[in-house]
């Protein structure tokens, strides 16, 4: 489609801080983008857009878990409407505490918008805040969030998160994730190597250094690290060699895939 | 009145409860492991202990545990609001 007739939606409720970064991103890669409180998605539904952002944050103060709240707020109260907005291959994004927020939702890891979460994102193993820039690996190229990138490609994004250790919810269901390609991003090496657990490079001891996953389609995306804080050159530790980081390339993976559909 | 618990399953790597731990023998404590849980006390409208206890088990499957990491324990404290 003309990307002039796509549009981006991003959720936020109280507590939520990433929605602005998010934006800036989009709307400098050409998407006309809106940031939209839940109590407005509520009224206007989702059918004008075509991606649908959870950014991170602290989302209801991170009570009881970290997204339980928001993520179940969404199972009530919009599990159709975005059951439907699924189903037509738009797009649905979680970050950090987005991805928090869809895995309690049960819309990853399978797509489907579960009542039981089939995974958890629990309390890093450090038992710390982990602020801190990480490698990760492209697990499957040509996804809709990859098409910008290939299998293998490493790239570096900051992570932000006290809960972000990715339990799947038995042997099975990794094993299911891993077979299906929903393995999206692993935690690895600077040099490219799978970090294996090793702290601090898996910064949080996530399950097979898991980082982001998506559904079989790859329209569902979440992932703990920030790409919209690797967007631009000046964000970087580095400085400003670059004109942009690492994380635009998943933005760009987005912005081709709605220019196809 | 229901006292619901809701703690890591055995087994779980328990980080809080590893530092909590650590700190408490660094004060001298003879202590040899802590877990940690969540305790909510919830005042609800039932009209039996079944009831109460069917809609606390609700609450933990929708909202308060998520059960790949979490167990609950839920006590229906009598006499202590309610209509029990």
């Amino acid at each position: 489609m003309d990307l002039r007739r796509a549009k981006a939606c991003i959720a936020r409720v109280g507590g939520t801080n990433c929605d602005l970064e998010v934006k800036v991103a989009l709307e400098h890669l050409g998407l006309k983008t809106e940031i939209l409180h839940m109590k407005q998605i509520l009224k206007r539904g989702l059918s004008e857009y075509h991606l649908l952002v959870f950014p991170g944050g602290f989302s209801y103060g991170d009570y009881v878990r970290a997204g339980a709240i928001w993520g179940k707020e969404v199972h009530s109260k919009i599990k159709s409407e975005l059951e439907a907005f699924i189903e037509e291959e738009k797009l649905v994004m979680g970050v950090c505490n987005g991805f928090q927020v869809m895995i309690e939702a049960g819309i990853l890891p399978n797509g489907e918008l579960v009542e039981v979460p089939k995974a958890a994102l629990a309390n890093n193993a450090s038992a710390k805040y982990e602020c801190r820039w990480v490698y990760i690996k492209v697990e499957r190229g040509e996804t809709p969030f990859t098409g910008d990138l290939g299998t293998g490609e490493l790239l570096k994004i900051p992570v932000g998160h006290g809960e972000g250790r990715f339990i799947p919810a038995s042997e099975e269901s990794l094993k299911e994730l891993i077979d299906e390609g929903c393995v999206l991003f692993r935690y690895a090496m600077p040099n490219g190597e799978a970090a294996g657990g090793r702290y601090p490079y898996n910064p949080n001891g996530s399950v097979y250094d898991i980082a982001g996953i998506c559904n079989g389609k790859g329209n569902v995306m979440g992932m703990m690290p920030h790409p919209e804080r690797a967007f631009f050159g000046w964000q970087l530790p580095e400085g400003r060699s670059a004109p942009y980081g690492d994380g635009k390339r998943i933005f760009q993976g987005i912005i081709k895939y709605l220019q196809k559909y | 009145m229901v006292r619901i618990e809701v703690k890591l399953k055995s087994g779980h790597f328990d980080p809080e409860g590893d530092v909590t731990a650590k700190s408490l023998r660094d004060l001298g404590f003879p202590v040899n492991s802590v877990r940690v849980s969540k305790v909510y006390t919830v005042e609800l409208d039932a009209n039996s202990r079944e009831k109460a206890m069917s809609t606390a088990r609700d609450m933990c499957r929708k909202l308060l545990a998520n059960p790949t990491k979490d167990d609950f324990f839920i006590e229906v404290l009598a006499g202590e609001g309610g209509t029990d």
